[in-house]
C-alpha cells in the first residue's frame, strides 16, 4: 500500500499543472488512500488495551459506560458529546474514556493528560490514541445524534456556538473564518462550512483521521489543538470544557451524518 | 424551588393568541406554534445563553498561557469583539461604527520613515510561502513568514494557493506604481481593516507579524515589474 501512496503522492506533486487538473489529482490521490487505512492496526491495539486489566485497580474498561450503557462501545460516537449524570456535565468521547480510565483502573488525571497525543511518525501512538481509535471505529455506520434535551447539552451547544464566531489573538481569526463560507480553501486544503449540514457531517463524520503527512492517527482533541495552533491562539487544553463545547456544536451541526471514522486523510 | 418557566409560558401563549386570531389580524396558532417550538428547542427549560463575559472567561480556562502565546490574546480588541458579533448575527456593522473603526486603522499605519516601499521581491516570495510564526508552537520572538499563499493566488507558477482572498497575480501590472496605489498597497497590507474593517487578512505591520523590511519585500513582490506576479 506504501508504494501506492507514494505513487500516488509523486504523481500529484511532479506534473506542472493547472489548478483544475491538481484539484482532479488530488481527488484521486484521495481514492488511493482510501485503499488501506493504518489507523486499523490501532483500533485493533485499542481493543486488546480496552480488555486488558490495566491500572493500579488492575480492571478493564469493559465495565465504561460510554452513554449507552455499561459496556456498549457501539454507536456511542455518534451520540457525543452528551450529558452524563454520574458527573453532573457533558462530556466528549476522550473526555468519558479518561474519566473511565481514573474511576474503573485507577490512573490519574495529571498522567493521563501529560501527552495524550503522539508527537510524529517516529513515535509509538499513544494509548489515549488507540484507545480512541478502537471506540470510534465502533460507530461506523451509525447515524450521528447528539442528545439536546438536557439544559446542560444545550449549554454547550450555545457555548460552541458562541466560541466558533470568537474573533481573537495577533491574527483576528476566528474558527468561522475558515469554516463560515462555502468553498474556502486554504492551499489546496479544503475547508468545511459548518453552517452547511452536508459540509458539517462530513467533517464530523471524518474526525479522528489518520494523517498521512504525520504518519499517525490524530484525536477530534487533537484536531482543535491544531486548529488554535495554527488560528495562533494560546495552546487548548486537554479536555478543556471549550473543547467540548466547540465538538458539541460541530456534532450538532453534522446531526444526520453517518459515522465513518477514524478515517484516512492528507 | 425552580420555575420551570417555559413550558407554562408557550402554552398560555399558544392559547391566548389562539383565542384572539378570529378577532384580529395576526400570525395565526400555527406560526405562533412553531416559533414557540422552535425556541423551546433552543432554550429547553432551564438552559440559559452564555454571556460574552462567560465566554471569554471559558476559554481563558481552556487555554495554556506559553511563552510564545499568552492567554491576553483571548482579550478582545473593540473591533475583535464589534466583528465577532457582526458574523455570529449575520448583521454587517452599523454604519457610524465600520466607518470609524476603518479610520482608527488607517490612521494608525506607519509608513516606511526612508520613503522606500519596495524590497527585494525574491525575499517577499519567500516570504508569502512560509506560514511560520506566532503560533504556540514556535519559538518565542522567531521570524515570522506572511503565509499569503495560505489565501490568495499570487505568483500564477505557484498551483498549492487558497482562495480565502482575491487573486493577486498580476497585482502591479493591473495597478501600475503610482503613489496612491502604492501607499494603499502599503496600508492594505499593514493593517488591512483600514479599508474594511471586519476584512479576514491579519493586520501585518500594525499586530507586528512581519518588519518594515519583511512588507517592502511583500510589496516588491506584488508592484516590481521584474517580479513574478506581473510578467
Amino acid at each position: 500500500m506504501k508504494t501506492k501512496l507514494i505513487a500516488a503522492l509523486i504523481a500529484t506533486l511532479a506534473f506542472p499543472l493547472v489548478a483544475q487538473d491538481a484539484q482532479k489529482q488530488i481527488e484521486r490521490y484521495r481514492e488511493l488512500l482510501a485503499d488501506g487505512n493504518p489507523a486499523e492496526l490501532l483500533e485493533m491495539r485499542g481493543e486488546d488495551l480496552w480488555k486488558q486489566k490495566r491500572g493500579p485497580k488492575n480492571a478493564s474498561m469493559e465495565a465504561c459506560d460510554l452513554g449507552l450503557g455499561v459496556g456498549k462501545v457501539a454507536g456511542v460516537n455518534a451520540v457525543l458529546p452528551r450529558y452524563f449524570a454520574d458527573v453532573d456535565r457533558v462530556m466528549d468521547l476522550e473526555s468519558r474514556i479518561v474519566h473511565c480510565e481514573i474511576t474503573l483502573q485507577g490512573f490519574t488525571m495529571a498522567e493521563l493528560a501529560k501527552r495524550p497525543h503522539s508527537l510524529n511518525q517516529s513515535e509509538r501512538q499513544t494509548d489515549h490514541e488507540a484507545l480512541t481509535a478502537y471506540v470510534v471505529g465502533q460507530s461506523r455506520g451509525a447515524k450521528v445524534n447528539l442528545p439536546q434535551s438536557h439544559p446542560k447539552e444545550r449549554e454547550s451547544y450555545l457555548r460552541g456556538e458562541k466560541m466558533f464566531f470568537f474573533k481573537g489573538g495577533p491574527y483576528d481569526f476566528a474558527c468561522a473564518t475558515c469554516h463560515g463560507v462555502d468553498g474556502q480553501r486554504i492551499r489546496l486544503q479544503d475547508l468545511p462550512n459548518f453552517q452547511k449540514a452536508d459540509n458539517a457531517q462530513r467533517a464530523f463524520t471524518t474526525w479522528p483521521a489518520y494523517r498521512v503527512s504525520q504518519g499517525a492517527m490524530r484525536t477530534m482533541q487533537w484536531r482543535l489543538l491544531d486548529c488554535f495552533r495554527q488560528q495562533r491562539l494560546p495552546e487548548l487544553e486537554f479536555l478543556s470544557p471549550a473543547s467540548i463545547d466547540l465538538i458539541t456544536y460541530m456534532g450538532v451541526k453534522g446531526k444526520d451524518g453517518i459515522m465513518d471514522a477514524p478515517a484516512i486523510k492528507r | 424551588m425552580k420555575i420551570n418557566f417555559f413550558p407554562h409560558a408557550a402554552v398560555a401563549f399558544v392559547l391566548v393568541t389562539g383565542g384572539c386570531a378570529t378577532m384580529q389580524p395576526g400570525p395565526t396558532a400555527a406560526e405562533t406554534s412553531r416559533e414557540v417550538e422552535s425556541l423551546a428547542r433552543k432554550f429547553p427549560p432551564g438552559a440559559k445563553a452564555p454571556t460574552d463575559a462567560e465566554i471569554v472567561a471559558l476559554l481563558k480556562a481552556s487555554f495554556k498561557d506559553s511563552p510564545s502565546a499568552k492567554l491576553d490574546r483571548l482579550d478582545q480588541t473593540p473591533l475583535q469583539m464589534a466583528c465577532t458579533e457582526a458574523s455570529r448575527s449575520g448583521k454587517p456593522l452599523e454604519e457610524k461604527v465600520r466607518d470609524s473603526l476603518q479610520a482608527a486603522a488607517l490612521a494608525a499605519v506607519k509608513y516606511p520613515a526612508d520613503g522606500k516601499y519596495l524590497g527585494d521581491w525574491k525575499k517577499g516570495e519567500a516570504i508569502a510561502q512560509n506560514g511560520r510564526g506566532l503560533q504556540f508552537s514556535d519559538a518565542p520572538g522567531a521570524v515570522a513568514g506572511g503565509n499569503c499563499y495560505a489565501c490568495h493566488q499570487i505568483d500564477k507558477k505557484e498551483i498549492a494557493h487558497g482562495n480565502i482572498g482575491p487573486s493577486l497575480t498580476g497585482y502591479g501590472k493591473l495597478r501600475g506604481q503610482t503613489e496612491p496605489i502604492v501607499k494603499y498597497t502599503w496600508a492594505r497590507i499593514w493593517n488591512s481593516h483600514s479599508f474594511n474593517a471586519c476584512a479576514n487578512m491579519p493586520r501585518f505591520g500594525d499586530a507586528g507579524i512581519l518588519t518594515e523590511a519583511q512588507i517592502k519585500d511583500v510589496m516588491a513582490l506584488l508592484l516590481d515589474p521584474e517580479s513574478p506576479v506581473n510578467q
